[in-house]
């Protein structure tokens, strides 16, 4: 019963991080909504439940590592880490502004960001970098790594994906956003990436698919139980880019569109609709 | 003649303090042999990580492992290093401002015969113009290992340029005054300035030899550390010498040459001469021939000179 009563209270997180997104969107005319949307429910998984993480001692070593590999959906990023308390959610007032450190990529410094990224198909790397250390150091932390499924393009992913089953990092989860478009169209027309569960499996990795809106169905994915012994994970999330606003969802016109008043209103109804879900 | 390679010298030199330092990390891409770090590797095959042939995920690992306080020392001919990889070091490394050392091995035209898929004339051109990299060339086996232990002592992004074979001593030992950004006037003299760094250190300080000779005082500096430069030097050596020739194992274009010009033209412009390799494929061979072929030999450094000294007498 606590569980579900958990669930639901992450289910109206999500919303309210939504919510979050659309307005420093709208206020700034800058951002990658479609896929912030669409990675929500995932980094609400992550913070609000499978990470550990210290938002009062960022640099805390024992901590979780979280990579946002596809750096350009960075609405959501800053929206989560804000709401956990790295910094004061007012500090995104500057977002996208002249000077500010709130960029439209993630950088070090901010509070709780552990890389900078933004130029797809490195934070796998990296990510394999920090989970060979954890064991070189025999920590137990994890290293999680969200990447785009436009991003599996990059060659440089699948060196990583090599390394990591070489390596045998079972410390090591790499998710996929899997939501099916990227700026140009849907990804199986710009460059195809399916079978993408064979792929990832035929690198030597622990593969599951989950709704990838379905926080407890995330939450469980994640969780350590379904680590696999000496094989790093990889969680494809189905998606669905533009999630929980009508006008957006599945357009990849909203891979960074910019929203009229009429459509930021009808958006903020719609999430603060979602919002008011009873508990 | 010394038959001991630089790179031997690094890997020693890591050894020996890896063995206190557990956090010293080096990582090969196929490269073990090429680099010398095979003796690393084998006495310490718990901080010697191999990537295979990927030189872009050997550097984003290589942050990575900094960012989680490991001190990666990444090991993999300049050629691809530098260039396969340009946007890991400028993003993972660079701007993420992770403490890695990437040391490119068989650097500049060592691998003459093997074509300009292996040379490495560009390197300089590319990291300098990246922002918060140190980039440090050793002109001998002696200054190679004081590069390294400086390297180690610094944290923050780096970049040492190794030539592949064996380079005749310019210092008597490593018992001398050596810091990251602080060229060495190895020479004084008033007639022009040789300013170098690397193999051609020991060529510059043969023309002077020669220079002496028909009564010309060339002044020649060591810039071993390219990046920060050592600007006050250059300022001074145009000052008090009038000309400024610099002689690289690079393209001519975007190199030491231009950051040295930089430096003159907007402190105190002098004539200058910039010699390396010109802006084409470079000629197949080994390294004295391919040197010899662009000019850089003692000889030809010592006409060139006397052509620049002739500028700062009667002008252009």
């Amino acid at each position: 019963m606590e569980n579900m009563d958990y669930d639901k209270k992450l289910t109206k997180k999500a919303a309210k991080i939504r919510r979050d997104i659309v307005d420093i969107v709208y206020r700034s005319s800058a951002g990658h909504i479609g896929g912030s949307l669409s990675e929500t429910d995932i980094l609400v998984a992550l913070y609000y439940k499978v990470m550990r993480v210290d938002p009062g001692n960022p640099d805390w070593p024992g901590r979780d590592r979280f990579i946002l590999s596809k750096g350009h959906s960075i609405d959501a990023y800053y929206c989560v880490l804000a709401d956990k308390g790295f910094f004061d959610k007012k500090e995104l007032l500057t977002y996208s502004q002249f000077g500010s450190k709130f960029i439209g990529h993630p950088n070090r410094h901010i509070p709780g960001v552990e890389m900078n990224t933004g130029a797809l198909g490195h934070g796998l790397s990296v990510g394999v970098g920090m989970a060979l250390a954890g064991k070189m150091d025999k920590k137990d932390y994890r290293v999680f790594v969200l990447m785009g499924d436009g991003e599996l393009a990059e060659g440089s992913v699948w060196e990583a994906a090599m390394a990591a089953s070489f390596y045998q990092l079972d410390n090591l989860v790499g998710i996929v956003d899997r939501n099916g478009l990227q700026i140009s169209g849907k990804t199986e027309e710009v460059m195809a990436i399916e079978p993408l569960e064979d792929k990832w499996r035929s690198f030597g990795w622990n593969v599951s698919v989950v709704d990838g809106h379905d926080i407890p169905a995330l939450c469980e994915a994640l969780s350590e139980n379904r680590k696999v012994q000496s094989k790093p994970t990889l969680i494809i999330a189905e998606t669905v880019k533009g999630k929980g606003i009508s006008f957006m969802e599945n357009n990849p016109k909203w891979h960074h569109g910019v929203m009229s008043p009429e459509e930021y209103k009808k958006a903020c109804e719609e999430l603060d609709r979602m919002m008011e879900v009873p508990l | 003649m010394n038959t001991i390679h630089n790179r031997q010298v690094v890997c020693e030199t890591l050894m020996g303090l890896a063995k206190k330092d557990r956090d010293i990390v080096v990582l090969c891409s196929d490269s073990r042999g090429s680099a010398s770090m095979k003796p690393f590797a084998d006495q310490y095959p718990e901080q010697f990580i191999e990537t295979g042939i990927a030189e872009q995920n050997i550097v984003g690992i290589a942050a990575g492992l900094a960012a989680s306080g490991k001190k990666p020392f990444v090991a993999s001919p300049a050629c691809f290093l530098t260039a396969r990889s340009a946007e890991q070091i400028k993003v993972d490394v660079s701007y993420s401002n992770t403490n890695v050392k990437l040391l490119g091995i068989s650097a500049g035209i060592s691998y003459g015969a093997l074509g300009m898929s292996h040379h490495s004339l560009q390197d300089i051109a590319l990291l300098r113009a990246i922002p918060n990299i140190l980039i440090v060339v050793p002109a001998d086996r002696f200054e190679a290992k004081l590069a390294t232990e400086a390297l180690v002592r610094h944290c923050g992004p780096g970049y040492m340029r190794l030539g592949r074979n064996p380079v005749e001593d310019v210092y008597a030992s490593a018992d001398y005054d050596f810091q990251l950004g602080k060229a060495i006037t190895l020479r004084d003299g008033d007639s022009l300035s040789i300013i170098t760094f690397g193999e051609t250190v020991k060529i510059a300080l043969d023309a002077a030899v020669l220079m002496a000779n028909s009564g010309i005082n060339c002044r020649v500096i060591n810039m071993h550390t390219i990046k920060p430069l050592d600007e006050e030097c250059i300022i001074k050596a145009a000052r008090e010498t009038g000309a400024i020739m610099t002689v690289e194992e690079h393209s001519v274009l975007s190199g030491f040459g231009a950051a040295v010009a930089e430096v003159v033209v907007q402190n105190c412009p002098v004539p200058m001469k910039i010699m390396g390799i010109p802006d084409e494929p470079a000629i197949p061979g080994k390294s004295k021939e391919v040197f010899a072929y662009y000019g850089i030999s003692p000889e030809n450094l010592c006409s060139e000179a006397e052509k620049l000294i002739n500028k700062k007498r009667n002008g252009w």
